[in-house]
Parts: structure tokens; sequence; C-alpha cells
């Protein structure tokens, strides 16, 4: 009776087996005959298809293409989140079906980055985009062995040196809504100086950065030179976490800065650490990526965001046009891939609106240059000088032209950010 | 009147063959997918048999599929095999991590030194012993601790890890590149010097070759050679095996090494073989993963590949799956542990069963109110 039972499972095992095992095959025939039917359905999309048989003839038609996505996290940090906005509105924009994007997320940094490159090129992608910048290396290894498939990663340095064609770095020009965040810093800095809570010579603002490294420091620079654009006495401290999403130790630091006398506290790190604290103290703050006021209604001011959507259009849209992706790409608030969340009117001094709209229309126009180098010193000097004197700053020299310093020029340094100098008035604590 | 009770109470099994064992085993992985799959839907709302295709299709659905769920099965079974000696000796080895790492630390620096200026054959075998090395001193601090003075080897190797793990923090800001970013990158990218080779065009086929002779050395060494003999015993009793004349110390020392110096080697496997550069997530967990895979398949090295097999296999599923049905890697996680419990809760089953008397309750006075 026992040995009938046993059999009887055996059996049942082995058909749960086989029935699994055809599972698989069904799901992948499935998947390929997805991708014929989306061909006659994807009506909305027949008129840039046709457009673009008219202009090159080059072009992947636009329900015919794959894109592809590596993600460093998920829907549950900031940072991944303000890029799968981006691949939405892309896929909305071009009228891409859900199907014709394959998301992985929770990729790390090492060689599972490279596996799941070369996986979605096998899927069958025409693009791959990757958003973390530890994901390069690996990007370009993927790159190099699929020559036909476009490799786009996100913060990265090396495409204008690495000399492979279809390997593209893209940024935004965050500087500029960090500046225009600097300025609602500075204009709440103004008033509790005003209002007698502090003196002018206290407005000393504390900032949260990840790692010492160009884009922290630019980000920085490009914040405080905002506030000071607006109160000329403003100092700053910055520390870091060594790390970009650890959110105890940005709670534990943006406490250990408000300790140290900061009345005000940006960030450049992934998570609500810095806000908890600030909330907790009832310090104003300035955010990064997204509206803080969810963890800090009465003390977050702004955050300064990127918007993503404009560069995933722009490269998927060169695919269809049949034209060539930038190497490096970087746009700011004319494309509107920089911007500042919706400004916490109960928390902002008076004003802060007209103010960000006046900064915001000059940074547009190009008349409005946040590193000018007339707004800041280093040692007590002038860039320039410091780049006539030769020695370590003479690498600037290609940056620094017409009264200020090219970040993100794409033509000078690429799409990643480059200035590195600590200017006078902050105070830079690496440990 | 005499009222029965019927009592349960567990009696030791010495009759179960391999055969019906091993259908034990798979009646417990058959009723876990049973369970997972109402988890599945209950949760996700989301076809259970579905799922499971696409877990299928993510570990082994294209041929580079295949190779990657191959080089990872062989890192986690190298480093269980590594763990065997120690843990057979009773020496609770949790410090694979850190031995992983510093063996990782090792090669990786023999490929940013070495590898661009020395011959390749040289390289790899500078490259390979150095993991080696390294692990062993990693090792040896413990064992050699235990040997003297009786410390807790399981918090002496865990404290080691921490340590391994600040050492490969200072390399990475050492050989970082670019500087500042915290990161060391790919290394010898564009030369490839320091990597494994392909073998016959194959990228992690040498891994495997190094995985396969390892797992082989290490069983002929723990059942046909004296040494293995002699740690067996030290792990039943220290007394036993001093009356029989083993040197304990010697062989504590001796054992650890030689399981330290495996996991360096995994830790060269992982960074030449596979990931080509070090972080401090290198080892990524491995080390404390590979110990269930050891304990679950009883220190049997053919065991392993199954149990390690099992475990890559719903890891790299879950990737697919994450993509495929918006589920992140925590639901993968929830089914593998839904499989080890029922096989752990088998091995119990295959090791006892469950017997019931019935007893007779003397009457008392008031006693069934009671």
């Amino acid at each position: 009776m026992k040995k009938k039972i046993l059999t009887l499972l055996m059996a049942a095992a082995m058909t749960a087996s086989l029935v699994a095992g055809c599972g698989s095959t069904a799901s992948s025939d499935k998947a390929s005959s997805s991708d014929t039917s989306s061909s006659d359905t994807a009506a909305s999309t027949d008129d840039t298809a046709s457009s673009d048989t008219s202009s090159s003839g080059s072009g992947i038609a636009a329900d015919q293409i794959k894109v592809g996505v590596i993600y460093v996290g998920d829907e549950n940090e900031g940072y991944t989140e303000a890029h799968m906005n981006g691949i939405k509105e892309m896929a909305e924009t071009l009228g891409l079906s859900s199907d014709q994007v394959i998301e992985k997320t929770n990729i790390p940094e090492d060689e599972s980055c490279y596996d799941a490159a070369v996986d979605l090129a096998d899927q069958g992608c025409n693009i791959v985009f990757a958003n973390s910048f530890g994901h390069e290396s690996y990007m370009m290894q993927a790159a190099q062995e699929y020559p036909d498939v476009q490799f786009c990663h996100a913060t990265g340095p090396s495409a204008r040196t690495a000399g492979i064609a279809n390997f593209h770095n893209y940024f935004t020009s965050v500087y500029e809504s960090r500046y225009v965040s600097g300025i609602v810093a500075g204009l709440k800095l103004n008033e509790m100086i005003d209002s007698g809570k502090i003196t002018a010579d206290t407005a000393k603002m504390g900032y949260v950065g990840a790692y010492p490294y160009a884009e922290v420091i630019s980000g920085f620079t490009s914040f405080y030179l905002g506030a000071k654009s607006v109160c000329p006495s403003v100092t700053m401290e910055v520390r870091y976490t060594n790390s970009w999403a650890d959110i105890s130790a940005e709670n534990e630091t943006a406490k250990s800065l408000i300790a140290d006398g900061c009345v005000l506290i940006s960030q450049h790190a992934d998570t609500t650490g810095a806000p908890t604290a600030c909330e907790a103290a009832g310090v104003p703050c300035v955010g990064y990526n997204v509206d803080m006021t969810s963890v800090a209604p009465n003390t977050a001011l702004t955050s300064a965001s990127i918007d993503w959507g404009p560069y995933y259009t722009y490269a998927v849209k060169c695919l269809i046009d049949g034209e060539t992706i930038a190497t490096d790409w970087c746009e700011g608030y004319s494309t509107g891939a920089d911007k500042i969340t919706p400004l916490n009117t109960a928390v902002c001094a008076a004003g802060t609106e007209d103010a960000v709209k006046t900064a915001e229309d000059a940074i547009k126009a190009g008349t409005l240059h946040v590193f000018d180098t007339s707004t800041f010193t280093i040692g007590g000097q002038k860039l320039e000088d410091l780049i006539a004197g030769g020695g370590d700053y003479e690498k600037y020299k290609d940056s620094v032209s017409d009264g200020y310093y090219h970040e993100s020029d794409v033509d000078i340094n690429g799409s990643a950010p480059s200035f590195d100098l600590i200017i006078d008035g902050i105070t830079s604590i690496t440990e | 009147m005499k009222k029965t009770k019927k009592v349960f109470h567990l009696v030791k099994r010495s009759d179960m063959s391999r055969g019906k064992a091993l259908v034990f085993r798979l009646i417990a992985v058959l009723l876990s997918l049973i369970v997972c799959a109402i988890v599945i839907v209950s949760i996700t709302h989301q076809n259970p048999v579905s799922v499971y295709s696409g877990i299928l299709a993510g570990a082994v659905g294209t041929k580079r599929r295949i190779w990657v769920t191959i080089r990872e099965v062989a890192v986690l079974l190298l480093i269980a095999v590594g763990l065997t000696p120690a843990f057979r000796m009773k020496f609770w080895n949790l410090g694979a991590e850190g031995q992983i790492l510093i063996g990782g630390a090792a090669s990786a620096a023999v490929m940013i030194y070495f590898a661009p200026s020395l011959p390749p054959v040289l390289t790899m075998i500078i490259l390979l012993a150095a993991s080696m090395i390294a692990g062993m001193l990693w090792g040896f601090l413990p064992a050699f601790f235990k040997a003297k003075f009786n410390t807790n080897e399981t918090l002496f190797t865990l404290m080691m890890n921490y340590v391994a793990m600040q050492i490969v923090t200072f390399c990475v800001v050492l050989w970082e590149h670019p500087a500042g970013s915290n990161s060391v990158g790919v290394i010898n990218q564009s030369t490839r010097a320091g990597w494994f080779p392909r073998i016959g065009g194959l990228e992690y086929l040498m891994n495997v070759i190094i995985v396969v002779l390892i797992t082989i050395l290490t069983f002929v060494y723990m059942k046909y050679t004296k040494h293995g003999y002699e740690l067996s015993v030290v792990g039943e009793s220290h007394n036993t095996a001093r009356y029989a004349g083993i040197d304990v110390k010697k062989v504590i020392i001796r054992t650890m090494m030689i399981s330290s110096a495996i996991c360096g080697l995994s830790g060269a496997v992982i960074v030449s073989g596979a990931s080509h550069t070090i972080s401090t997530s290198t080892a990524g967990g491995r080390g404390f993963t590979a110990v269930v895979v050891a304990w679950l398949a009883q220190f049997n090295p053919f065991a392993m590949i199954a149990t390690s097999a099992l475990l890559v296999f719903m890891q790299q599923g879950s990737i697919q799956i994450a993509s495929q049905y918006g589920l992140n890697e925590n639901a993968s996680d929830i089914i593998t542990g839904i499989i080890l419990f029922f096989l752990v809760g088998c091995e119990f089953f295959i090791r006892y069963r469950i017997e019931g008397t019935e007893v007779e309750i003397e009457e008392k006075a008031g006693g069934a109110k009671a």
C-alpha cells in the first residue's frame, strides 16, 4: 500500500516537472508572438514610423523598438524612482507598449550588471540604459560585445575617452536646480535674520554629502552659490556619509550638523534621513530627488530634482529617427530636465516664488551662469588668477572662459559634473 | 472502567533506505511548491505556474543564463566545500565571508600589480597561490587561538569578517578608478590581464574546472586519507583523539588552514573569474549561504551540488520574475524560504518517525474535571 502511494506521488512529481517544463516553452512562445502582434496594434506610433522612413530610412520603427533598463534600486528608492518615471514618460511620449520595455531592478554594481546588460541584449533590446555610477565599466564591456545595441549609462565620465561608438553617457545639469534651491534656502535665512532668530554671521548651512567626489562637490557648491546670491554672509559645513543611500547615517550626519550650529540643512544623498532629523529639530531643509514634505511637512522648503524623461525620450527617438545618440548628453532647465519640486509655501519666505521664477528664466535664457567666477574665491583668489598661476589649477584652463566655469559642458568635460574645488565659505569635513 | 489516551513519541529510524529518503525529499519539494503556489496566488494574484516558469526561464532560459547559473553554483559550491573540513571537525568557521574577501583582495592585487607585466600562465599561478595563502592566513589566526587558548572560534571567525571588510574598503580607496568614485571598476578591462582565460571559447569553464577539481580532492581527503580520519575523530571528541595519539592542536590548525585556503581560492574565482573587480560586497553573503548549503547536504560534496544549485536557481530566477511580473527579489526569497523549511523538516522525518501508542490513564477522583 505504502509503495503504491509513493509511486503515485512520484508520478505526480514527474508530471509537475513536465508541466513546469512546458510552461517555460509556452511563455517564451508567448513572448515572441506578442512581439509580432504588437506591430499591428501599435496604431498610435504609425505617424512616427512613416515620418522616419521619409527622413532617413535607417531608423527602427517605433513598434519594433525594445528598451532595456538596469536600475540599481527599485521604486522604493528616490533616485531609481525618478529614473523609472522618466522611462514611463518616454514610453508614453513615443507610444511604446509595456512589453517593449524590460526593466531590471536591484542590480548591484558588479558582474550582475554585465549579466543583466548582455541578457537584455540577448532578449533583443535595441538600447540598454543603466542608472548607477558603478555600472559603467560593465556597460562598456557589454557594449563592446554587442556593437549593434546602444548602451547608455547615467552619471559616468568615460564615454568621451573610451572610443566605443555605441556607448554613451548622460546626466542633467542638476547644478542648475541646486542653485535655484539654494536661492530658496538663502531667502529663508534672510527671513530668519530679519526676525532676529539668527544674526547674519551665524547664518551657517549644513550639507549631508554622499562622497567627496566631483558630482557632490559641484552640487553643494552650486547650492551654496544660490544661497549666497541672496544672503551674502552665508557659510556652509559639509559632512559625508560615504554612501549614496544610508538612512541612519544621513540622519546622524544631519543631527551632528545641527549640533554644530547649522540653521538650515540640504543633502546630496538619496534617503529621507536628513529631512526626518530636521523635522524633529525644527530646522528648515532642502531635499534631493523627491518632495520631502511627506516626512518634513513643517520644515521642508523644496527639493532639487531631475526629470530623466527628456533624455530617455531623446535617446529612444534617436533610434526611431535613425540618428546617432550623443556620446555625452547633458541638459538642464531649458529642456525641462531639471526643476525644483513645488515650494512648500507654508515654510518658504515671502517672495520666494518670484525670486525662483526670475532665476529660472535667467538660467533658461543663458544670462545667469551658476559658476560665475566673480561670485566666489578660493583661498581669497579668483579662479582665473589661480589658473594663470599654473600648478594644480592648470587643468581647469579649458573649463573657465567668459567669466564662468563651464560645468557639464559636453564638449569640455563630458556630461558628468567636474567642478571639484572647495570654495571659500564652505568647510568640507572628510573623516 | 479504564480510560486510554493516545500519546505520540519520536522514534529514531535506522531503516530508511537511500531511495526512500530521496522520495521523501522529492515529496517535500513538491509540497513546498504547492504551498509556494498558494502564497503566490494569495499575495500577488499571479498564476503560480507562470511564475515558476519565469524562474525556470530566468535561471536556464538561454545559453548565457545557464552559464551564469553554473558560474554562481560553482562559487557557492566551492565555498561550501571549503567549509566542510572545518565543520566536520566541529570547528564553526563563520569567517568564510572574510576569507573570500581577503582572497579576492589578494587576487585583485595580483591583477593590478603583476598581471600587466608577467606572462599569463605565471600570473595565474601567482594569483591562485596568493588568494589561497591570504585566505589561509585569515583562517590560521582563529585556529591558532582556538588550539592554544581554546578561544571561541565562532566569535573569532565572525569578527575577522569585519576586519577583512575594512581592509577591502582601504584597498578600494587605494585602487579606485576613477579617483573619488569609491569603486575599483573592471580591472584591466581592455587587456583582460589576470582574468581567467576562456577555455574553448567558454568564459567560465575554468571556474568550473577549478571547483570540480577542489571538490573531488576534498572528498578524497575527507574520506580516504589519515588526515581526514583524524579530523573527524577530533570532531567527535578531543579526548578520544588525544587517547588515540592524535595531536589535536596540530589537526585544528591544519584543517582550518585548508578550509580557509579553499575559501580564499573562491575569492579568486569570484574576482578573477567573474566580477573582475573588488568591493566590500564581493562576497555578498555567500560565506553564510554556503553554511546552509553545507549543512543541508550533510557535508556530502555531491549533495552540495544539488543544494547550491537549488539556491542559485531561485536567485537567478528571481531576477527574471522581478522584471516579468514586477515582483522584487523578496518574492523569490519567500519561495526559497518555504522550500528550505520543507527540506529541513523532511530531514527530521527521515531521521525520526512519530509513533502513537495507547496508554491507560488511571481514573482519579474528580480527574475528569481537572
